[in-house]
């Protein structure tokens, strides 16, 4: 259980999504306009990473590891089908964000129209792919340390998207030397956030 | 009947060389467009993985803006998404494979981003800007030209973090051993992601002073 949540604290403050990874980038510099876009943006990703990284683990787990498909038959107990993951879990991603889509629009109309454009754009968000890819990489035991992963990645990208969103609002009433104004700036102060987020790297968990 | 006499274009005509030319410096995928920053920062840390990783993307997108390209009439487009998805994956399989295969330790240390240049914004933004409305030949070039327009920035970030946080390029040092004797040290912040951002912050700021018709509103 405390390994569990330890795992969730790490993929929340240590391995930041955007400050350790630069993943997700595009939409976060793209949608941080404003906090309220950025908050739906941000629970879309929890959403959508609570779903697929589990799923993907699965699959990784039975069919794709090493070996994995020795349950189905002795004799194929040597395949190694990791080759393929990249394809799979793209699949398996763009299917899982049409299917939210769909269910959020028949049972909860209200969370479908806050979230609006954002889902379908999520399905091409770096974040996402990057979290099935990483707990490919990092090997996680049990299905429950994979979910709490995928979760803490979203919250930790939550976090950051709406932190920029803040500031940018903010940074509309600064006199930004013009060259810098827009990109440049939100490169910067994203480079400094990380900063800020590196002092998280003494916990030890 | 009319008969429309078409001249055929040269191969590189001055439009197809703007194609080519623009994405390197006034329409630059990263630092213009704002593509594919996803992927990209996380590999700087040393010249070496920036290079092979810009090579990966520079294949990658001027191959699937050319395969892209010449399915365009077949492609339904309701489903354009997945199409467009499939043919990047398994070109970034085949690029995975062969890195795997001829440079195993850069491949090691570029891990899970190889496997991102299929999520990178800039191939899925090329592609369905432009390579789903024009015919091959421009494609392939405007595939090339932003994949080099995002390479440049690649190595040039990589090249400055490597220089001034490790005192070598390309992994061969050249900061001379007098330095570290008079008390030179390695900036050790520059080989932290953060400061791949700064970086790139600074180089926006550098084009942006000298091209005016760049500035962005707060």
């Amino acid at each position: 259980m405390q390994e569990i949540f330890n795992i969730f604290i790490k993929s929340i403050f240590i391995d930041n999504m955007i400050f350790a990874y630069f993943l997700g980038m595009c939409s976060y510099l793209a949608v941080s306009k404003t906090v309220q876009t950025s908050m739906g943006l941000g629970i879309a990703v929890i959403f959508v990473l609570g779903i697929t990284v589990p799923i993907d683990y699965l699959l990784n787990e039975y069919i794709l590891k090493a070996g994995a498909l020795a349950w189905l038959d002795e004799g194929l107990a040597e395949v190694d089908l990791s080759f393929l993951s990249f394809i799979l879990f793209i699949a398996i991603i763009a299917s899982m964000v049409q299917l939210v889509e769909m269910i959020v629009e028949k049972f909860s109309p209200a969370l479908y129209s806050s979230l609006g454009i954002f889902l379908p754009l999520i399905a091409v968000n770096c974040a996402i792919l990057g979290g099935s890819l990483f707990m490919q990489e990092r090997e996680y035991q049990t299905l429950a340390q994979a979910t709490s992963f995928g979760l803490g990645s979203g919250v930790g990208w939550l976090l950051a998207i709406v932190g920029i969103a803040a500031i940018r609002e903010k940074i509309r009433y600064s006199n930004v030397p013009a060259p810098l104004r827009g990109l440049g700036i939100t490169f910067i102060i994203t480079g400094l956030m990380g900063i800020a987020f590196m002092s998280f790297l003494g916990i030890k968990l | 009947m009319n008969t429309v006499k078409r001249e055929k274009e040269p191969l590189f005509s001055p439009k197809n060389r703007k194609l080519l030319l623009s994405p390197i410096n006034l329409n630059n995928p990263i630092t213009v467009q704002v593509l594919g920053i996803c992927s990209a920062l996380a590999v700087t840390a040393k010249m070496k993985p920036a290079f092979v990783m810009s090579v990966s993307v520079i294949v990658v997108t001027a191959l699937a803006n050319l395969i892209i390209s010449l399915l365009r009439n077949g492609i339904p487009p309701r489903i354009r998404i997945i199409v467009q998805l499939v043919v990047i994956a398994t070109l970034v399989i085949v690029v995975d494979q062969v890195l795997k295969a001829y440079v195993y330790d850069v491949s090691k240390q570029l891990s899970v981003f190889v496997g991102l240049i299929i999520t990178n914004c800039i191939i899925m933004g090329r592609l369905e800007a432009f390579a789903m409305s024009s015919k091959p030949w421009p494609s392939l070039l405007d595939g090339i030209g932003n994949g080099i327009g995002y390479g440049i920035i690649l190595v040039v970030v990589g090249f400055v973090r490597e220089l001034f946080g490790s005192g070598s390029v390309w992994g061969y040092p050249v900061v001379p051993a007098g330095f570290f004797e008079m008390g030179y040290r390695n900036n050790g912040f520059m080989i932290l992601p953060p400061m791949a951002l700064i970086i790139i912050g600074i180089i926006i700021w550098i084009q942006r002073s000298r091209n005016k018709e760049l500035y962005q509103e707060n």
